[in-house]
């Protein structure tokens, strides 16, 4: 990853402990700590939870040092992060992928790169266009699968019914040996039920035909404590397996996907860091706790 | 929904306990401050602006100015609820129209945000007003953006200048430009710029946006922001402010469970007013925003105000 692209959600910890080596951890250390936690949306619990487990070791050690502070909260983060297992699980064939999430996330952008990032590794792809509804949401991926060099399942008239578009672009990756597909949804609120239940009439559909490898649920950095509400409802209606955090690019931090992950279990596995085709990279526990804490 | 319900249960409790004692003691006012503080973190307000809020909400709960006339739980809820409106729309206003058509509207926000859905519904409401709308595709980035500003357009039964293809080919400034003299030429009496989502921190795509805005000098420039926004909406809010300026805010998505804590960090923050609400994916979901109910919303007071009639 590039200087340059580095997540701004690095800078958030970090700059807590640069330039502050012969610091000693004192009340105002722990307010610094809760002001950058909750500035990066980790939560109002999480940080509490944090904040009381390193204040339990910085006395259970007698520190008072800040580079220990600094190692601790790392490795807690770490920790915590690492708890699931982050691979995606493609060894089907075909692999079918199915991306949800609310409106605007980057849910399309996401697939146009992940076809990419698919096709890098020598997997053949193909897309299907199940997103009928938004305004040019079809055109919008189509343009993603010509600049990731991959086949795409279009539906046949305007508002098709997105399972059948769905089931037709699994049976197109059957007839012609294609590795892995990659199936598009509306964006949809949790909160709106009938829009929920259509995802799991897709899933339902597809699964006819092969089983759902992946069920991918995008979630945007810049979502503040919503996100685990999504998350929530997602797993409920759709069954996801996995996260992933887009827009890492911005100021925005991101930090809710850990209560997001304590709170249901499912692993971040991937992340998009921009609107680029090459922005988008799987999730290491360990480089994200390094980039966040320093 | 559930993870939340405690938040609102546990206020209510913390209430429910002032309300049985005979005036407001620092203490009394310390605890409930305390889960205010916390309702609004979950609310997603910015840390800063919860401070300056619960700092504000505690001195006048404990000055002479509070309503004896009500029990010291419905004095607390009164001033949060007064607070929370002050800021929220103090500086209520409706849309500026040019003296001299045509009125330009340009739109600006992060990627996603709904800033093209937003272009289709102000173009409908503006035609059912009598208006003569004119959409402009000035977003020539995201992919398929123009198509999809020509899809929304026809929905809203308006006429869309698009002369670029987009897909990262042409210049926005100068559609922009040129869609001014076209409004002119054609006596369409407002303008609405649709422009590509950029990032707080992308400060070449900021600077495209100022050109926009130095280009067509708009009557309005709103700002679209996700309800669902997090800690980060302050940051992206200064940076637009101090990138392109705005004149006014729409909160968008207000249709699903996000509490939008996001509103009251953008109004405190920047002073702009918030101007409306998009609450669908449909052309028509879209009003004038109330800071009244915003307010209830953002606190999940609508229970507590419900608590207090029962008192
Ligand atoms: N900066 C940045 N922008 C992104 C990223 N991912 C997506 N975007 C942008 O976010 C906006 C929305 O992306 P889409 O892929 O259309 O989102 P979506 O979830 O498919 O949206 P709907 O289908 O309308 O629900 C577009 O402008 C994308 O270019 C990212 O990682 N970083
Ligand atoms: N539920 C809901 N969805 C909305 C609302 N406004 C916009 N959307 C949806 O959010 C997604 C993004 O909306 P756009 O209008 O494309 O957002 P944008 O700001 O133009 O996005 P970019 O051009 O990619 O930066 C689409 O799926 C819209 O249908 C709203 O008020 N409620
Ligand atoms: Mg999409
Ligand atoms: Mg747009």
């Amino acid at each position: 990853m590039a200087e340059a692209r580095s997540w701004s959600f690095g800078g958030a910890l970090r700059n807590l402990f640069t330039g502050q080596q012969k610091r000693v951890i004192d009340e105002d250390t722990w307010d610094e700590l809760e002001v950058a936690l909750i500035g990066a949306d980790f939560g109002p619990d999480i940080t509490e939870s944090v904040i009381a487990e390193l204040k339990e070791k910085v006395a259970r050690y007698r520190t008072e040092d800040y580079a220990d502070l600094q190692r601790m909260l790392r490795e807690g983060l770490e920790e915590r992060l690492s708890k699931f297992d982050t691979t995606l699980k493609l060894t089907e064939r075909p692999a079918v992928v199915l991306v949800v999430g609310v409106n605007g996330v980057g849910k399309t952008t996401t697939i146009g790169k992940f076809a990419k990032f698919l096709t890098n590794y020598g997997r053949s792809v193909v897309v299907g266009a199940a997103d009928t509804f938004r305004a040019a949401a079809v055109e919008q991926l189509g343009t993603w699968a010509e600049r990731a060099g991959v086949q795409i399942v279009k539906p046949q008239q305007q508002g098709q019914d997105p399972a059948s578009v769905a089931y037709q672009t699994v049976d197109f990756a059957k007839r012609n040996g294609v590795e892995i597909v990659i199936i598009d949804t509306a964006g949809r609120l949790h909160t709106k039920g009938g829009l929920m239940d259509e995802l799991g009439k897709i899933k339902r559909v597809v699964e006819k035909q092969a089983p759902i490898a992946e069920v991918l649920l995008v979630l945007d950095a810049t979502t503040g404590q919503n996100g685990l509400m999504q998350a929530q409802a997602f797993l409920e209606s759709a069954g996801v397996t996995g996260l992933v955090l887009t827009k890492l690019d911005g100021s925005a931090k991101g930090g809710f996907v850990l209560a997001v992950q304590e709170r249901t279990g499912i692993p971040i596995k991937l992340v998009g860091q921009g609107e680029g085709i090459g922005d988008l990279t799987g999730f290491t526990p360990h480089v994200f706790a390094q980039q966040l804490v320093g | 929904m559930a993870i939340f319900g405690s938040l609102s249960d546990r206020l209510t409790e913390s209430l429910k306990n002032l309300r049985t004692k005979g005036k407001l003691s620092a203490s009394d006012v310390d605890g409930t401050v305390r889960e205010i503080r916390r309702a609004l973190l979950e609310a997603d307000v910015s840390l800063d602006v919860v401070k300056k809020f619960t700092a504000a909400v505690r001195e006048r709960a404990l000055s002479d100015d509070v309503n004896r006339a009500l029990n010291p739980a419905q004095q607390v809820v009164q001033i949060v609820n007064e607070e929370l409106i002050e800021i929220l729309g103090g500086q209520q206003r409706r849309l500026e129209f040019a003296k001299t058509p045509p009125t330009i509207i340009m739109l600006a926000g992060l990627q996603g945000a709904g800033k093209t859905t937003l272009a289709g519904k102000l173009a409908k409401w503006l035609r059912k007003d009598g208006h003569t709308p004119m959409l402009v595709a000035a977003d020539l980035q995201r992919p398929n953006a123009v198509t999809q500003l020509q899809v929304v357009g026809e929905q809203a039964g308006v006429t869309v200048f698009a002369p670029e293809p987009g897909n990262g080919v042409g210049d926005p400034v100068k559609v922009a430009k040129n869609a001014v003299d076209e409004a002119r030429r054609r006596q369409f009496d407002t303008v609405i710029i649709d422009t590509a989502g950029r990032l707080g921190v992308d400060a070449e795509l900021m600077k495209q946006a100022a050109d926009i805005r130095k280009a067509t000098n708009p009557d309005e420039v709103l700002f679209v922001i996700d309800a669902m926004i997090g800690q980060d909406a302050v940051a992206t809010a200064k940076a637009f402010q101090d990138g392109v300026d705005f004149t006014g805010v729409v909160l968008s998505k207000l249709d699903g469970d996000a509490r939008g804590g996001a509103a009251l960090s953008v109004a405190s923050v920047t002073g702009r007013p918030i101007m409306f609400a998009s609450t669908g994916e449909g052309l028509d979901d879209f009003e004038p925003f109330h800071p009244d109910r915003m307010a209830s919303r953002i606190l999940d007071l609508g229970d507590i105000l419900t608590l207090i009639e029962q008192a």
